[in-house]
């Protein structure tokens, strides 16, 4: 029964997500307190992260689409947006839509193709096409080839909002991340939501009844294209700099796993997912320079302790 | 009375001056040192971590009279990773100096932020054209040479000795390119085939079919490190070696190739700004005291580490420590007071050296070792040629 | 001959070796992911561990054929161990659990092999006998290790064939992946039979470890780039067929080593040197995605399909 009315209606969870949100607002003012300001640019790119695997985990975890080939679309709005700034576009307004957009594009037309396939050929597939758009990234020397491209500026946003300031930043980003869950809430409790995760449950009796199923199944492709394109403009503002191996496969698998470790199927998944697991690797890294036996660990205990995710344990702890 | 107190008082302010002045002087100088310390370029980060470390120690682990702390971070030989550890550098840690970075590539992506920061980088190896030419900068300066520079002395040896149609083998990236321009300027012979295999490959089957279709009688590579070893094993394997003359700069021909590669590399020539047989007290010591701390014959690598620790430790000490005065730590930089291995030292108007260029030829030693031995010189008092394109006000 | 036959012949032979390889690394993915269902992002490391084991005995012993036997061995070894202790855990488990189980596998296993043998690469030389070049015919020299590599590989496939196909063995794993509730019900052992068939699939990955470890390096991280590649010849090839991994290999083989050389050749005519180092190799990479896709295309579930 909770099952059942957990897809139909994904709560917003506001008695968590209020504090979390308050503590996120206060946070740039507490790290300058504590002379950490380096701490704001990694939050910063923790929240860019989450917002990459929440887009993820909407066709992933929702629409049972298995996309080894996500962080393409990341790759795309990042250059796009680079680009757009090599040709003097700085704008915020104007180039952040326009890479947006772009990535929607190459969303759509892998997605027509990748579509028709099912099951582990559509893993195959999705990863095939992100792997050539990471070798036409490498191979293109007038946008930096392998080196990968400078952006000379971060994009300008007007108004007294500085993106060179770390904080200012900080807060788009937040606010970015806030609106694109806030948006996915509504779509997953909407009827575009519910005949997605329908399909994911069961494709053949959808088709049975009538459903388009592959236009909703491509619909939802691209928006998860268009959002892992704004998280791929932040990221190529934030460190100034874009590089083909964002592109890279292992790219795309460090946001599943992301997806999975968060909890796919949850609307919070993906950021609970993100923020483990670049936390944990920032605090690790500290300690040890063989860090990543720490994540393995980690990693290793949550899937055979959680199978359904970090999001799963908190949901039971709230039940129980 | 009042003459008493003004003494006290004078006294308790100088008192007071010079302990400010020792509390700065006891503050750790922080040096971030990024480097590729793993992957096929690993063997040339942990040669110049270890020039550089050896520098460091030798000084009493004191860089200008001040303790050194040095940070070090790996990158992977990639701009991105190595892009992030510079930022993790510069504003977690607040290093004062970076250096370290091996791959042309990476550097251009960590010169970003540093130069942006006001941090000094004194490179340790990548010298790229753009820093040399139109993109120089204040805040860096090169204790290794320009990219092109032991390219230029190897087109030069190759022209010399008379070869008509060489073939020429650089990694796809800045300095890979910078190596066969820099190679070009100096031999006017004709170019049998131009292969850029991908940075970091490790398998040339293609390229040494290509080579054996080129028909060219001596082929020219730049393949640092870990794909040099490769690419010269594979090279003697497929019986290329018997019917071209290979040539390299010191970076395929070093103590680290040389190790691995072993005989089948006797014979080989190859040019380089320093050689360890250079007859000067501060190399014969610096080579003495690399063996016997490490237990192996030092490469040009560490060579360039140690320099550019003795550049740094120069810097800080005639600036008196007072490393937020930018200009003049940059003009003791500029003024380079230190006693390099490779003799005299001096740098060009965009902070780039002005040295002399060798050329080298693979033998056995007395004691039985095959290693390099320094024959004659090739370029005497050589700059770079994108000084004229450098900018900058002195 | 002139100098074309012999690039051709020369471009034949290294697809072949390179194909082989491929094959020795497919052959126990498509196994595990056939019978037990599992998709083993750690396959790779597997190819590491055997390597680097392989690199640490010849050290020790001086001789490259001991390191190589024992250094199977070991890989076998680590396999059955990895198996028993933590991925058989797995096979009830969806996909995606496997995905995050596996991948975190695949960290440990580098960075364990980080912590036991250093970032830095580590030297495997090919033995002194194969280290030169073998004439075939005059003026043609190609790499004895190449050739040897090329036989040890269709030995390997020899003996495979031998053991899916004649022995009691080889048909447990036939019937396993064809049917696994079936074979349960029948009697096989499943359990040891999984085991078995992952520390086989360990040691053919130590086998390409020992052959590809000289030729290349040997260093953390190296098993990450080939899985991929593997893992595109087991889509062509067919899930759970031998077969199929053994021709898929073959072809993504050949034709990767025949863009690898001949785009390049083809681009250096129409642009400069520069530009075509730039676009060739990116679209010889492609090729073999390519490949697969023109594959599904026709044949969607591989070219020979296992399962019913």
């Amino acid at each position: 029964m909770d099952e059942a009315a957990d897809i139909l209606d994904h709560r917003l969870h506001w008695r968590w997500a209020l504090p979390a949100l308050m503590l996120l607002l206060a946070f740039p003012l507490l790290a300058s307190a504590a002379d950490a300001e380096f701490y704001v640019t990694l939050a910063s790119r923790i929240l860019i992260f989450a917002l990459a695997a929440t887009s993820l985990n909407l066709i992933l975890g929702f629409g049972g689409m298995v996309s080894f080939g996500h962080a393409a679309f990341m790759g795309v709005g990042a250059y796009a947006v680079a680009i757009a700034m090599q040709q003097g576009l700085g704008s915020a307004w104007v180039a952040w839509p326009l890479a947006m957009g772009v990535s929607a594009l190459f969303a759509l037309l892998i997605g027509a193709i990748s579509l028709r396939t099912q099951g582990v050929y559509f893993i195959m597939i999705t990863l095939a096409f992100a792997q050539m758009l990471y070798f036409l990234a490498i191979s293109i020397k007038a946008y930096g080839g392998d080196d990968g491209l400078q952006m000379p500026a971060r994009s300008a946003i007007g108004g007294g909002v500085d993106l060179t300031r770390d904080r200012d930043f900080y807060y788009v980003t937040l606010l970015l991340v806030v609106l694109s869950i806030y948006a996915v809430a509504r779509l997953l409790n909407a009827r575009f939501g519910h005949v997605l995760q329908a399909i994911r449950e069961n494709e053949t009796r959808m088709t049975a009844i009538g459903f388009p199923v592959y236009r909703y199944k491509l619909v939802a492709f691209t928006l998860a294209g268009a959002m892992a394109g704004l998280s791929g403009v932040l990221l190529a503002n934030l460190g100034g700099f874009v590089s083909p191996s964002i592109m890279q496969w292992s790219q795309s698998g460090m946001l599943m796993v992301m997806a999975i470790l968060g909890g796919v199927g949850y609307l919070y998944g993906g950021i609970l997912g993100a923020v483990f697991f670049l936390l944990l690797e920032e605090l690790l890294s500290h300690y040890t320079i063989h860090w990543q036996l720490g994540l393995g660990v980690v990693l290793l205990l949550v899937v055979l302790v959680a199978p359904n995710g970090l999001a799963s344990l908190l949901k039971s702890r709230r039940i129980g | 009375m009042f003459s008493k107190f003004l003494r006290k008082s004078i006294v308790c302010a100088a008192v007071g001056v010079a302990l400010a002045a020792s509390a700065q002087s006891t503050d750790p100088v922080k040096i971030g040192f990024l480097s590729t310390l793993s992957g096929p370029g690993a063997g040339l980060g942990v040669d110049i971590r270890d020039g550089f470390q050896l520098a460091v120690k030798l000084a009493g682990n004191k860089l200008g009279g001040r303790p050194a702390e040095i940070i070090i971070a790996d990158d992977q030989a990639s701009p991105d990773v190595g892009r992030q550890a510079a930022d993790r550098l510069i504003k977690r840690d607040k290093v004062d100096f970076m250096t370290g970075v091996v791959f042309s590539n990476v550097m251009l992506a960590v010169g970003t932020p540093t130069f942006a920061s006001q941090t000094f980088y004194v490179s340790a190896n990548a010298g790229p054209s753009q820093y040399a030419g139109d993109q120089c900068n204040p805040y860096f300066f090169s204790a290794s040479w320009q990219n092109d520079n032991l390219h230029e002395a190897a087109g030069q040896v190759v022209q010399e000795k008379g070869f008509k149609r060489v073939a020429v083998i650089a990694p796809n990236y800045p300095a890979g390119k910078d190596a066969i321009t820099g190679f070009k300027r100096f031999y006017k012979g004709e170019i049998a085939s131009e292969t850029l295999p991908a940075l970091n490959q490790l398998n040339y089957g293609t390229e040494i079919s290509q080579l054996r279709a080129s028909k060219a009688d001596a082929v020219y590579i730049f393949l640092p490190g870990g794909m040099g070893i490769n690419f010269i094993k594979q090279f003697v394997a497929a019986g290329l070696s018997k019917d071209m003359t290979l040539f390299a700069p010191g970076f395929s021909g070093d103590e680290d190739v040389i190790k691995a590669v072993g005989e089948s590399m006797l014979g080989m020539f190859n040019t380089s700004q320093w050689g360890h047989d250079m007859n000067n007290p501060a190399n014969k010591r610096f080579v003495a005291e690399f063996e016997k701390e490490y237990g192996r014959l030092p490469s040009l690598y560490a060579a360039q580490g140690y320099d550019a620790a003795l550049l740094i430790n120069a810097a800080v000490r005639d600036s008196k420590g007072k490393l937020s005065d930018k200009a003049a730590v940059r003009k003791a930089l500029q003024a380079a007071k230190f006693d390099s291995v490779r003799g005299s030292f001096k740098f060009n108007k965009n902070q780039f050296p002005i040295q002399d260029y060798y050329m080298r030829v693979i033998v056995k030693d007395a004691k039985g070792r095959v290693t390099n031995r320094t024959m004659g010189t090739v370029l005497k008092n050589h700059g770079d040629a994108y000084v004229a394109s450098c900018k900058m006000p002195a | 001959m002139s100098l074309n036959h012999i690039l051709l012949l020369e471009q034949a032979l290294n697809g072949l070796q390179f194909g082989l390889m491929l094959f020795l690394l497919a052959a126990g993915l498509t196994l595990v992911f056939g019978i037990m269902d599992m998709i083993n992002l750690a396959h790779g490391s597997l190819y590491m561990v055997g390597a680097y084991l392989i690199a640490s005995i010849t050290a020790a012993t001086g001789n490259y054929w001991w390191g190589l036997l024992f250094g199977v061995m070991g890989a076998a070894a680590f396999g059955a161990l990895l198996e028993v202790s933590v991925l058989r855990r797995f096979y009830q488990r969806d996909h995606l659990s496997q995905v995050l189980g596996t991948f975190a596998i695949l960290l440990m296993c580098n960075e364990g092999v980080r912590l036991i043998w250093g970032s830095q690469p580590v030297a495997l030389s090919t033995p002194e006998s194969l280290s030169g070049p073998v004439q075939i015919f005059s003026g043609f020299y190609y790499a004895s290790f190449s050739l040897f590599i090329i036989g040890v590989g269709l030995l390997v496939a020899l003996l495979m064939y031998w053991v899916i196909t004649r022995t009691r063995l080889g048909m447990q794993v036939r019937a396993g992946a064809a049917n696994r509730e079936m074979a349960m019900a029948m009697g096989v052992d499943v359990q040891k039979l999984f085991t078995m068939v992952f520390a086989a699939g360990a040691a053919l990955c130590g086998v390409a470890g020992g052959m590809l470890g000289p030729v290349m390096a040997v260093q953390v991280g190296m098993g990450e780039s080939i899985l991929i590649v593997a893992f595109v010849v087991i889509v062509i090839g067919g899930i759970g067929s031998i077969r199929g991994a053994f021709l898929g290999a073959l072809f993504v083989g050949i034709i990767d080593t025949a863009g690898r050389t001949f785009m390049p050749m083809l681009f250096a005519q129409l642009m400069s040197p520069e530009a075509a180092a730039n676009a060739a190799p990116a679209v010889a990479s492609v090729l073999i995605y390519l490949l697969m896709a023109t594959v599904l295309f026709f044949k969607p579930r591989g070219l020979f399909p296992v399962h019913g």
